[in-house]
């Protein structure tokens, strides 16, 4: 309730300032449509055609279901890496060996591009949920760790000492000390998350699942049909802004009052 | 050595009774370690500190960067495992106030005021009237105090520390060189808070400067450092009392004990000129005590008592 409250005060000033932001996509739309007169509609339909195809989709065709079937799959992977890789890291951080051991495979894991893991997931979990899901993980797995880990390493000494001369009790130290600094890493590698999950289910689905919006895509792309591919896409990169700036980010700004202003 | 230890006399040194008051103050003292030491790895950083507090009383520890004041404040604080001596902290209750204000970045000036007592499990309300009551004494007003930390200025950063130290109460504070990045002006107000919370609550002060002048003009005693390892090399009891030192006492005295040659040693600084130096003291004697015979104004006035003994047994009669 209190953070409903924190996230609505936010929101007036933090739409107004977006105008900058919607003028640059509107930009983009415009090299859009530039690209589509010069190349013609089968390389690269208009915005209007997309978006036109996009809203048929939504009013009566399969577009939210399938929207949704995606959001389950990305979100629920994306859920379980926020829990493992942050509680994981924090763990690997507070000691010194075990964030030393745990670096180089994190960079293994990063280094692994998600593709070879949706093979290994293909072989593994064939065209079920596990597939996508577990790809999503795996991708967004190393982000989140990284995060904890350098939130937990770069906790301050200083304020541990005040903390203990203040005789905090342990549930303050958590929630007073600890937390407020982790958060500050987890938050920004939570969103990084979140935007590589949007990326990866898709091509989870475009190669291993029946429904979905990759799915839907790899349909648009066998019949050559570029709108609607567009139209997809479009949908796809829409949610991931709206869910980025509308929910996260005012979120993030309210949470972080404290910080001092990024010069 | 003896030399210098005129100097010390010229500055007007008296020598008696040091011994029965160690005593006196050794059995009513609340805070007492004997024999304390600590080592990092294998670099000794204390070694045989004995040091007594009793309530109501300023103990100042001076001495250079890296002679392991830090080390044993601490100690005494619990930060640090004891390794060697005895630590008894009799005191009901202790807080610290560190060199750097430490206050929570994601947390308001009031909230970081009332973060002890928020520790004691008291009401939100009543802390937050607690911390805007004594804010208002520290010079934070209320909207300072709905301040983030980053919003504040340094001083005020110190002020919100200081506060945070103070509100719990403390029977002994600890402060650790907390008033070395402020300006003059700044550090003569949050002396003058921290002597009136001191005289009104009879609180212990434990102390760790490099600020000699600081030293001379917070505490009831000062206890001398040494580096490598770190040890006590000069016990000083101060003559006046707090409320009687005015800022030309102070200064007078301040370069006194710089002429002690323990603490010059201390502090690395080159021997003192000899005889030739004539000291500040001989500009104006400060009031006489209460009490003193009136001969003894015009003389200079001992500052200082040095408790230990090497010096004593050199140092020419001034005794009134």
């Amino acid at each position: 309730m209190n953070l409903l409250r924190l996230w609505l005060r936010g929101l007036p000033a933090y739409l107004w300032s977006g105008w900058g932001a919607i003028a640059s996509l509107l930009l983009l739309m415009a090299a859009w449509e530039a690209v589509s007169q010069r190349y013609g509609a089968l390389v690269l339909p208009d915005p209007r055609a997309a978006f036109h195809t996009l809203y048929g989709l939504l009013a009566s065709g399969p577009g939210w279901s399938e929207l949704a079937i995606t959001a389950r799959r990305a979100l629920t992977g994306l859920a379980l890496s926020i829990v493992a890789g942050s509680v994981l890291g924090l763990v690997a951080g507070l000691s010194m060996t075990a964030s030393t051991m745990s670096r180089p495979l994190v960079t293994v894991l990063m280094g692994t591009p998600p593709i070879a893991w949706l093979v290994l997931a293909m072989l593994w979990f064939g065209a079920s949920d596990g597939t996508p899901l577990f790809t999503v993980f795996i991708a967004c797995f190393p982000l989140v760790f990284l995060g904890a880990l350098q939130g937990a390493r770069t906790l301050d000494g200083q304020l541990r000492d005040m903390a203990r001369t203040f005789r905090l009790p342990l549930r303050m130290q958590v929630f007073d000390v600890y937390l407020p600094h982790m958060l500050s890493y987890l938050f920004p590698s939570w969103i990084a998350a979140l935007g590589v999950s949007w990326k990866v289910v898709v091509m989870a689905e475009l190669l291993a699942s029946s429904d979905g919006v990759g799915a839907a895509l790899a349909a648009s792309r066998s019949q050559l049909d570029t709108a609607t591919t567009m139209a997809w896409i479009s949908a796809v990169v829409g949610l991931l802004l709206a869910v980025e700036y509308l929910v996260l980010e005012p979120f993030k700004r309210e949470v972080e009052r404290w910080r001092a202003p990024q010069a | 050595m003896a030399s210098a230890a005129s100097l010390i006399g010229a500055a007007g040194l008296i020598e008696a009774g040091a011994a029965h008051l160690t005593e006196v103050r050794l059995e009513a003292a609340a805070l007492e370690l004997s024999g304390v030491g600590h080592a990092f790895g294998p670099t000794e950083v204390l070694e045989g500190i004995d040091l007594a507090l009793q309530p109501g009383q300023t103990v100042a520890l001076v001495g250079p960067s890296g002679c392991g004041k830090t080390t044993l404040l601490h100690l005494v604080a619990g930060l640090l495992p004891l390794r060697e001596g005895t630590i008894s902290n009799r005191f009901a209750s202790t807080a610290c106030m560190f060199q750097q204000p430490r206050l929570l970045p994601w947390k308001t000036a009031s909230e970081n005021i009332a973060l002890g007592l928020k520790a004691r499990g008291m009401s939100r309300a009543q802390r937050a009237q607690r911390a805007l009551e004594l804010g208002e004494r520290l010079g934070l007003g209320a909207d300072d105090l709905a301040k983030f930390p980053h919003e504040l200025s340094g001083g005020m950063q110190s002020r919100v520390a200081l506060a945070r130290a103070l509100v719990l109460d403390p029977q002994l504070l600890l402060l650790d060189e907390p008033f070395s990045s402020l300006d003059i002006g700044l550090k003569t107000e949050l002396y003058a808070l921290l002597a009136e919370h001191q005289a009104r609550r009879g609180m212990a002060v434990l102390m760790i400067t490099h600020d000699l002048m600081e030293a001379v003009r917070l505490s009831d005693r000062i206890l001398v450092m040494i580096a490598g390892p770190g040890r006590i090399a000069r016990r000083l009891v101060l003559r006046d009392a707090l409320g009687r030192r005015d800022d030309a006492w102070v200064y007078r005295s301040t370069a006194a004990l710089l002429q002690d040659p323990v603490v010059r040693e201390s502090f690395g600084l080159p021997e003192a000129q000899a005889d030739g130096l004539e000291l500040p003291a001989a500009v104006e004697p400060p009031p006489a005590p209460a009490g003193a015979p009136a001969a003894c104004a015009a003389a200079p006035v001992p500052a200082f008592t040095i408790e230990d003994a090497p010096v004593r047994a050199h140092a020419p009669a001034h005794r009134c």
